[in-house]
């Protein structure tokens, strides 16, 4: 037989418990660029209607989005 | 195209076990994406596989095979003739490498797949070096580059493996970096559409290897670009096209300067001047390929 796996969210668990420091997004601030979403290497940010939401259950907290949000609408802090 | 024509629809899946500020799963979630859900994937041994390795999961939502170090473009091929005997012709077939899974261990396959003209799309994820086994050097790591096999910098230039393709004479070759996410989309989207084999390489700056703060990955990728360390072209039918011009290009050391893997060769005028010396002449060169081939 061969062993095969099924696609999972969370095939690692819950990442987000990697996390040190966590993204907070501004959405006053937030112009819904999609920069943070297009780079984010977890596929943590996920796109609604209007604007984008963090996924704290599996944001590793890389912090790729803060660093790259044109507008200075992410900012991390501490857990 | 604009950012937001990027579906919504995420076939890599969070939870994964890449590194935080992983460059590949950028990479990988865009020329998904691109090619949709129906692709196969084979991967070799290499970071990508820890992402759907973890068996009983995985961390990828499509069908895809884990396959020997050297086999990927081999094993790409074998799924393209598999599904041309049950008359499937739309699902793509993708081989997903590392460098060191392409310019070292799985060259002589992928050399012979696309001599044969096996319909696929390669791409490499370069990182310039063996990420995952803890950072040795590959055929791709540049000059003075640091690893832990090159202690004091690696002392060879990198091929050139875009220009290897090339020389195959496929209709198709490109290298994109994951800080230019809508125009890796375009070239996974136009090398879909074409028939043969499709080669596309992504630069992939690898935080713990380079050893950069992982918050920088973009950052450090699009500063290769604008330093002209790192070119943004395609080559289609033999025809060269430059797709990011660089007219002011950043000296380079603002992109060796963030990699502390150089930390030792930017304390070295000369060896600085080397570095930018064959950036510039890169440029050059890919100049006149555009003005003799079109």
């Amino acid at each position: 037989m061969i062993p095969l796996s099924k696609p999972k969210k969370g095939a690692s668990g819950k990442t987000g418990m990697w996390r040190t420091e966590k993204p907070v997004l501004d959405k006053e601030r937030c112009t819904n660029c999609l920069l943070c979403w297009v780079f984010c290497p977890e596929s943590a940010i996920y796109r609604t209607e209007d604007k984008v939401e963090i996924d704290y259950e599996y944001c590793k907290g890389c912090g790729v989005c803060a660093n790259e949000c044109a507008r200075g609408a992410i900012k991390m802090e501490e857990e | 195209m604009k950012m937001e024509d990027i579906p919504k629809e995420e076939l890599v899946l969070s939870g994964h076990s890449a590194c935080q500020g992983c460059p590949l799963t950028t990479a990988m979630r865009t020329v998904l994406k691109a090619l949709g859900k129906r692709t196969i994937m084979a991967i070799p041994a290499c970071c990508s596989a820890v992402i759907q390795g973890m068996y009983p999961n995985s961390g990828v939502n499509i069908p895809l095979l884990n396959v020997p170090f050297e086999t990927t473009a081999a094993v790409c091929s074998g799924i393209e003739a598999g599904l041309a005997t049950q008359g499937i012709d739309d699902v793509n077939v993708l081989g997903w490498a590392g460098d060191g899974g392409t310019y070292d261990i799985g060259i002589q396959a992928l050399s012979g797949a696309a001599e044969r003209g096996a319909n696929f799309l390669y791409v490499c994820y370069n990182n310039e070096m063996y990420s995952n086994t803890g950072v040795q050097r590959s055929g791709a790591t540049p000059k003075h580059a640091w690893t832990t096999t090159t202690w004091k910098g690696k002392e060879e230039e990198r091929k050139d493996m875009p220009s290897i393709m090339v020389a195959h004479n496929i209709p198709y070759v490109a290298t994109a970096s994951i800080s230019h996410p809508i125009d890796l989309y375009e070239k996974v989207t136009k090398a879909k559409s074409i028939k043969g084999t499709k080669y596309i390489e992504i630069l992939a700056p690898c935080p713990p290897g380079w050893r950069f703060d992982y918050s920088k990955t973009i950052e450090v990728a699009k500063l290769a670009v604008q330093t002209r360390a790192w070119n943004l072209y395609e080559v289609e039918n033999g025809k060269y096209r430059i797709n990011a011009t660089i007219r002011r290009p950043k000296p380079i050391e603002d992109y060796l300067k963030l990699q502390q893997r150089f930390k030792d060769a930017v304390k070295d005028t000369e060896k600085v001047r080397e570095m930018q010396a064959n950036v510039d002449a890169r440029w050059q060169w890919l100049e006149k390929m555009v003005e003799i081939t079109n």
